[in-house]
């Protein structure tokens, strides 16, 4: 993918070499589905003298490369709006936005605004949104009917037939389902820590119910797929993709609300190519943009009228997911503070090691 | 004199590769762990100098516990490796012809050339619930149900050996090549049988070769990530996923730093224990093979 994005940004610069325009490379670090070859093509041809070179992370690794070379090695990468917060104020991996230099009108006002009250420190704004999605359930309507709640994964007559990833996610989604607010709890440590232990317990007890804890999108496709479970904790890009295949399978938003992310843009400290990067953001903010770039990573983008720019089957999957009432539920990841990785970190590994369910 | 200084300048040229790599990509990174190690994280970009991340370590169950099992799994790993090994290096080395030699030592080589992820996902596609073995018993009719082989320890164990096997092979092969068969003979004219012959002969002989191929097949082991992750179930946690865990998850260099350095130090340990046991020496056995 890299070598073809290289040899498509080599083609680029030497059927350009004519203009006497000095070459500027845009190195973005990204989610996997986040720069199409299309786009990246279509950016190209637009700004003939950029180049754009794309490295596929995930939230975690975003922040431990960029923390290595104290954000140097990119020029814009993509966390999540809960994950900038803190890091930014450890590590300072990041630099304030330029927001006139952003086309914001054309972003969805509650979004924006979010991120903004999100990412802001000293007054200087260090992320707007982009790419926006749930976390929550998905299963197989013809064989699991009933799940409508995240507990209903360890409910005993689907033993063996579901599956969640153990990252904090479940652990959030578990609190609500016990009828706790982890996210209040954000601002008294010590209540947190007494909802984690609860959720742990659940957890644990909930752990013979499960076939196996996923690890990525594709393992979770594929025991969704064969059968080999009936309903798991998922992305909803994920469930969308698996309806285009089999209209059984459905996100299913939690009755206490499905886990909103939004996944933002964000300049590293040392960027060296500022003005491709605000260039890229416009570009993809572009309405015919949208579609392609909603087609790639099944998720909806933060502008206005998002919906109707969803690629057509993308739109039928979400519109069988949510009703109005689910949309207005949902739970936006509240800003991790500091020492709650330390918590949940410990609360993770204490349900992985547990065995006394077995 | 100018003959001299050019013994020196080439003895220089020699051994500059070797101290490059030893100072830039072992020893360097090392301290480089040792000091994030040693720092205490007291508030955000604010650091102490202490050993609370080794501390931890020793207060916390979990950790430790991980840590003994990957230490006690590696070493069953590397018991069935030499059991299962042993046979094969001796056919390869003492029974098979000169030109089946080369052929039954690619056919070890070859999984190798494949990558461990790819051999991971190869071990999923047969194991799985709905795989190819499962279905393969129910066509068969010897099973009526899907049966999940995958997510647990015992496949965690198999693809273990699967991935370290040859390291023990290939030591075993070359000490035992290197044993007169004149020496086995005589073990049965005066008079041994199989086992002895086995136990008193071919047994010490081999024990370089048998020590060797169990460090590097141990520490391939307690080292390994993708295997453990890939094919392990709900339980089994693995003692480098945990200091992956540290280092990403929980953006806590410090921890991870000094979980590397524990692994290191057990390790280490095991494997001193091990030689004091069969009476060898680092000198006479990964040295010489």
């Amino acid at each position: 993918m890299i070598m073809k994005l290289a040899m498509a940004g080599l083609l680029a610069t030497t059927v350009m070499a004519a203009v006497p325009a000095q070459a500027e490379t845009l190195r973005l670090l990204t989610w996997g589905s986040y720069a199409p070859d299309e786009l990246v093509k279509k950016f190209e041809a637009k700004y003939p003298d950029i180049t754009v070179e794309v490295t596929f992370s995930n939230n975690e690794e975003m922040i431990a490369k960029l923390r290595a070379t104290g954000g140097s090695g990119f020029d814009l990468a993509q966390p999540s709006h809960d994950r900038i917060f803190a890091v930014q104020q450890e590590y300072g991996i990041y630099k304030p936005l330029d927001l006139s230099k952003i086309n914001t009108d054309v972003m969805q006002a509650n979004l924006l605004d979010g991120v903004k009250a999100n990412t802001t420190i000293d007054g200087e704004v260090y992320a707007v949104p982009h790419q926006w999605g749930t976390s929550g359930l998905m299963a197989n309507k013809s064989l699991a009917p009933n799940i409508s709640a995240w507990g209903d994964l360890c409910d005993p007559q689907y033993k063996g037939k579901t599956s969640m990833r153990l990252r904090r996610t479940i652990l959030l989604g578990m609190a609500f389902d016990m009828g706790e607010d982890p996210f209040a709890a954000y601002a008294d440590l010590a209540k947190y820590q007494e909802i984690l232990d609860k959720v742990a317990d659940k957890l644990i007890g909930c752990k013979d119910n499960l076939k196996a804890y996923w690890k990525g999108g594709d393992d979770l496709s594929a025991m969704m797929m064969s059968g080999e479970i009936v309903a798991s904790e998922t992305w909803d890009s994920t469930a969308y993709k698996l309806y285009g295949e089999n209209k059984d399978i459905v996100f299913v938003p939690p009755k206490t609300g499905a886990l909103a992310w939004i996944d933002t843009f964000a300049i590293p400290a040392k960027g060296e190519a500022d003005d491709a990067a605000y260039k890229w953001i416009n570009f993809v903010l572009e309405p015919e943009n949208v579609t392609i770039m909603s087609a790639s990573t099944g998720s909806m983008a933060s502008v206005k009228g998002a919906m109707d720019l969803l690629p057509e089957d993308k739109k039928e999957a979400v519109n069988a997911a949510f009703s109005d009432e689910a949309m207005a539920n949902l739970k936006f990841f509240a800003n991790i503070p500091a020492g709650v990785e330390d918590m949940e970190g410990k609360t993770l590994e204490k349900i992985k090691a547990a065995t006394g369910a077995e | 004199m100018k003959q001299n200084d050019i013994k020196r300048l080439s003895l220089y040229l020699l051994f500059a590769p070797f101290a490059l790599w030893i100072t830039l990509l072992i020893v360097l990174p090392h301290l480089g762990m040792l000091y994030i190690s040693l720092r205490e994280k007291v508030a955000p970009r604010v650091y102490e100098f202490g050993f609370a991340n080794y501390i931890n370590f020793f207060n916390e169950p979990i950790y430790w516990n991980t840590l003994l099992r990957t230490g006690s799994m590696s070493l069953l790993v590397t018991v069935l490796a030499l059991l299962l090994g042993f046979p094969i290096a001796y056919y390869i080395a003492k029974i098979a012809g000169h030109r089946t030699r080369g052929a039954l030592f690619l056919m070890c080589l070859i999984p190798l050339w494949v990558s461990d992820l790819i051999r991971a996902f190869g071990w999923i596609l047969l194991l799985r619930e709905t795989g190819v073995i499962s279905s393969g018993l129910q066509w068969a009719g010897l099973i009526n149900a899907p049966i999940e082989f995958l997510y647990n320890d015992a496949t965690v164990i198999v693809g273990l050996v699967y991935t370290v096997i040859l390291f023990m092979i290939v030591p075993l092969v070359s000490t035992l090549d290197g044993m007169d068969d004149s020496m086995i003979e005589a073990g049965y004219n005066l008079g041994g049988n199989g086992p002895t012959v086995l136990r008193r002969i071919i047994i010490p002989y081999a024990m370089p070769g048998i020590v060797s191929g169990c460090i590097v097949v141990f520490m391939l082991t307690a080292g390994s990530y993708l295997t453990p992750i890939l094919l392990g179930g709900k339980n089994s946690s693995w003692f480098t996923e945990q200091i992956y865990d540290q280092f990403i998850t929980r953006y806590n260099w410090e921890s991870g730093a000094a979980f590397g350095f524990v692994l290191l130090a057990f390790t280490s340990l095991v494997i001193w224990i091990g030689l004091k046991l069969s009476g060898q020496t680092l000198n006479s056995t990964v040295a010489r093979s």
